[in-house]
């Protein structure tokens, strides 16, 4: 099936198998390797990206389900290639080590702020609670989100 | 010299917070084939016949290779870590659900699935043996006829078991108890995989694995495939994990390889997550009956234990060789005794192989477990406070480096400090009269100890090896004219941060700044051997390795810097990062200027060849042994069993640390694995053989709701033994929390009569014990 889907801001037409998932299309076909897959069953989160702006488990959305649609990965966060604060933030906290929940985490946390430039502690851990991290027992996940609501207007960062 | 320590933010978040880290699926070959595994649906059967002609005949297929078709290459069985054999693709028989049967190669991956449909394999169902406290039953079915001794695998002991008996026969008070530590897996986020690109020109292969230890398992590769080492590159990328999941080599990356080999072609296999969970490594899987001896007024002094440990259908444990049961022997724990004896015995089951991974320090965890329980068991008995018992019994500091009854002597120690400070900090007091309150309300809250000595470190050479490769490590620190340093290390991380905490160890050496020090690791064509990162051994061992590189720079600096200013090397004294002239230290150079010289025209003196390069290879002369201890409160809903981790505060003495703030995280993620291995995460089998928790849907794993935000402390008792004093801490929560987290479930269960209740800890599972029902929790048998 043909598909035109604006990703990052640019805009892909490919010609996909149906059953061709989400997740498999950005990092096979598109080569945008950020987002990950890790369960299969839309546990882990390790695969969220934006559709339109809603996050999304791309392991269980199929590549042809985001036709005319837009969709954000992790690669598309920075802005005039300036990092966002919440990319900063996880550096800054020490909201990952092996990094590879990290671009979905990043992902629901930016979400998360822009609906609530202010959260609590406590939902901030509501909104990734779908999402598994097995190696900072998130709390320094809840800390870099807490970090990036209080820096929302710094941008210029390298983040390391 | 502690200059260049401290929390420095990682240099890795760099790429991972841009989502440009380079894991195994990232990686894309020229002309790839992706492969794809057939397994068994049965946990026991023997294979009539396997035809891929089907598949073969797909036309996105490249090639099926079956059992038959490896045994042809000589590699249908490969060695174990633990010197037994495992069957790359089955040839005979299936020994568990999920064990490798056939493997196809396809240009996507999507195709390779496709044609596994398409295999017809015709099994012959044989009775599963499941449950291990049956394996040496008369009659029971062989797992292994291929070897002499039916199911039993080993019979291990360590202890005196005559003095242990006596101390228990002149006790006062004995109390023992049936524990299961079940059947768990470390689940990575980042699943298994390899990358296998075979030159046939110049018979050259290149092999992206997911391993924590890529040269030992070049060595492997080389055994089983018969490709000469040194035409055999094997190259970790980006790890999402590991945990000791990547420590062995796996069916896959062999089918990998072959299929390379055959197609000529680079073959990438990464495992679903159902394999994943299904036939990678497990943990744990110890049935366990612990007794503890003491006097009426509290004086532990005996310990006893006998273990039935499940290894699955291969026994491919992932620990030292001389150690059949890991290093469980420590499982003294942190008290003093005057004897104590352990018995072990090895039995093969219809499980998946593997077994000691999954941050345990070489089965210590089990042992902390086992003593923690029993120390908890043997308060309520005596009626005494669980933290005055401990306190009480703790080894004292004037008492190290101290001889346990098992032999193993720990290398530095002040528990009774580490234990007063997590008493004051979870106000021990208050919250015990809080929970009387709370009682008289009919409310159930736990209060849980644990405190633990890990040893970790594997391992001084002639003591400890793994098929004969002695557990040291290389390091390999070359120093640009500039000053600025390229470290090449052995050890393989997975989140640890090495990238940053090794390049903090040289620069504090060297004093130059972390970010001049570039840390190379994982690809074994740029580093120097060395046995890689499990068992807390990175710090420890290889850490050491690049501090003694460092120093030999410095030293060979010191003389180039004589020449320098025409001065004896006796005279520089090493000050604030410089090669100082004594009593005039304005007179100086550092390691940048110094390079520059080495490099330079510079006559230079003897024992200088040129450059300051150094290498080292450390073997350690000891283990090193952290501690800690745990206070974990709950809140526990009778009407559901459901448990609430309200507060944890961990207290950890890993000796000196590098960089803080990778340690606490460090922590952080162990009392995560704690609650999660307490509360949910267990592999479970029905009688027929299948794996109940195949997904992540029925394996659970601890989320942001479940896990509280931890209360941390720190005591520093160096190490002795290591040129920084660090003791490695990547385990210790996972080793010491799970203790805690149980008792304190039991300890909130206590007013129903409850002295035990294994994990996981479910909420079924608590209800029932409340109830007075219990079931076992190691299989679906109740």
């Amino acid at each position: 099936m043909k598909i035109t889907v604006t990703v990052n801001g640019t805009d892909y037409a490919r010609v996909v198998e149906p059953r061709l998932l989400l997740i498999h299309f950005l990092r096979d076909e598109l080569r945008l390797t950020g987002s990950h897959w890790g369960c299969d069953t839309s546990n882990c989160g390790a695969c969220v990206v934006w559709l339109d702006e809603t996050p999304v488990k791309s392991c269980t959305v199929l590549a042809v389900m985001v036709d005319g649609r837009r969709v954000t990965t992790v690669e598309g966060l920075p802005r005039g290639g300036v990092l966002d604060p919440v990319q900063e933030a996880f550096a800054a906290c020490h909201g990952l080590q092996c990094g590879f929940c990290t671009p979905g985490m990043i992902m629901t946390a930016r979400w998360l702020l822009d609906q609530n430039p202010d959260p609590s502690p406590g939902e901030v851990r509501e909104a990734i609670s779908g999402q598994v991290c097995r190696c900072t027992g998130y709390e320094n996940i809840v800390r870099s989100v807490l970090w990036a609501a209080k820096h929302h207007d710094r941008a210029g960062g390298d983040g390391a | 010299m502690t200059g260049a320590y401290g929390p420095l933010a990682r240099k890795e978040d760099a790429r991972f917070i841009r989502g440009l880290g380079n894991f195994i699926d990232d990686i894309a070959l020229p002309g790839m084939l992706h492969g794809a595994i057939l397994r068994s649906p049965l946990a026991h059967a023997r294979i009539v016949s396997v035809d891929a002609s089907a598949a073969r005949a797909h036309p996105a297929v490249v090639a099926v290779l079956t059992g038959d078709d490896l045994a042809e290459r000589g590699m249908a069985w490969m060695p174990t870590v633990f010197g037994d054999v495992q069957a790359v693709l089955a040839t005979d028989k299936v020994r568990f659900q999920g064990q490798e049967v056939a493997f196809v190669v396809a240009t996507d991956r999507y195709a390779a699935r496709d044609a596994l449909e398409l295999i017809a394999v015709d099994y012959e169902p044989l009775p599963p043996l499941m449950d291990a406290l049956t394996a040496l039953d008369p009659g029971a079915p062989v797992v292994r006829e291929d070897l002499p001794g039916g199911n039993r695998i080993f019979d291990w002991s360590a202890g005196d078991k005559a003095a242990t008996d006596a101390a228990f026969d002149a006790a006062d008070v004995v109390v023992g108890c049936d524990m299961i530590y079940p059947r768990s897996h470390p689940a990575p986020l980042e699943t298994c995989g390899a990358i296998a690109d075979y030159e046939p020109v110049g018979g050259r292969l290149t092999l992206w694995v997911t391993s924590q230890a890529p040269h030992a398992h070049r060595v492997l590769y080389a055994a089983i495939t018969g490709l000469p080492e040194h035409k055999i590159r094997v190259v970790s990328p980006d790890l999402g994990g590991g945990f000791g999941a990547k420590v062995p080599v796996y069916p896959g990356y062999l089918c990998a390889i072959a299929a390379s080999m055959a197609t000529g072609r680079p073959v990438k296999w990464v495992e679903d997550r159902s394999e994943n969970l299904m036939s990678t490594t497990f943990a744990r899987d110890y049935h366990m009956h612990g007794e503890i001896a003491a006097t009426a007024d509290g004086e532990i002094l005996a310990l006893r234990a006998r273990v039935l440990a499940d290894h699955g259908a291969f026994n491919a444990a992932a620990q030292p060789s001389k150690f059949p049961a890991g290093f469980f022997h420590i499982f003294t724990g942190s008290y003093q005794l005057r004897a104590a004896y352990c018995e072990v015995t090895g039995v093969f089951t219809n499980k998946a192989p593997g077994g000691v991974a999954y941050s345990c320090s070489f089965r210590i965890t089990e042992a902390v477990y086992l003593v923690e329980r029993l120390t908890d068991m043997l308060a309520r008995e005596l009626g005494m406070d669980p933290a005055e018992l401990r306190m009480r019994n703790l080894l004292r500091p004037e008492q190290f480096p101290y001889t346990g009854p098992t032999g193993w002597q720990y290398d530095s120690g002040d528990y009774p400090r580490a234990l007063r400070l997590a008493l004051d900090m979870a106000g021990y007091d208050e919250l015990r009269r809080e929970q009387a309150e709370r009682r008289a309300r009919g409310e159930y809250m736990g209060i849980g100890l644990s405190f633990f000595t890990e040893g970790v470190g594997a391992g001084p050479r002639g003591q400890m090896d793994i098929l004969g490769l002695a557990m040291v490590d290389g390091a390999d620190l070359r120093v640009h004219p500039t000053g600025k340093a390229v470290l090449a290390i052995s050890v393989q991380t997975q989140g640890q941060g090495h990238e940053t905490t090794f390049a903090q160890l040289v620069a504090n050496e060297l004093g130059i700044s972390p970010d001049d020090v570039d840390v190379v690791h994982g690809d074994t064509d740029r580093t120097p051997f060395g046995l890689g990162t499990y068992g807390s051994r990175s710090t420890p061992v290889s850490g050491a390795a690049a501090v003694v590189a460092a120093t030999r720079v410095r030293e060979r600096a010191r003389l180039v810097a004589a020449a320098m200013l025409e001065v004896a090397a006796d005279d520089l004294e090493w000050l604030d990062g410089k090669w100082r002239v004594r009593g005039d230290p304005d007179l100086g150079f550092g390691i940048a200027e110094i390079a520059q010289a080495a490099h330079s025209a510079l006559e230079l003196p003897a024992g200088v060849e040129g450059h300051l390069d150094a290498s080292a290879v450390y073997n350690p002369p000891n283990l090193t042994f952290p501690f800690g201890a745990y206070i974990c409160v709950t809140d526990v809903d009778p009407g559901t069993g459901e448990v609430r981790v309200r507060r944890f505060i961990a207290v950890d003495d890993c000796g000196v640390r590098i960089n803080p703030m990778i340690v606490e995280g460090q922590v952080h993620r162990g009392l995560a694995d704690g609650i999660g291995i307490a509360l949910m995460q267990s592999i479970v089998f029905d009688e027929t053989g299948n794996c109940l928790s195949g997904s992540f849907m029925d394996y659970l794993l601890p989320t942001s709701l479940e896990c509280p935000s931890p209360e941390l402390g720190e005591t520093v008792t160096p190490s002795p033994h290591h040129p920084v004093g660090a003791k490695g801490i990547g385990e210790s929560a996972t080793v010491g929390s799970p203790a805690a987290v149980v008792n304190s479930v039991v300890d909130a269960l206590a007013p129903f009569g409850v002295v035990h209740a294994d994990m996981p800890l479910t909420p079924g599972n608590v209800w029932r014990t409340i109830q007075g029902r219990p079931v076992r929790t190691d299989l679906s048998l109740s």
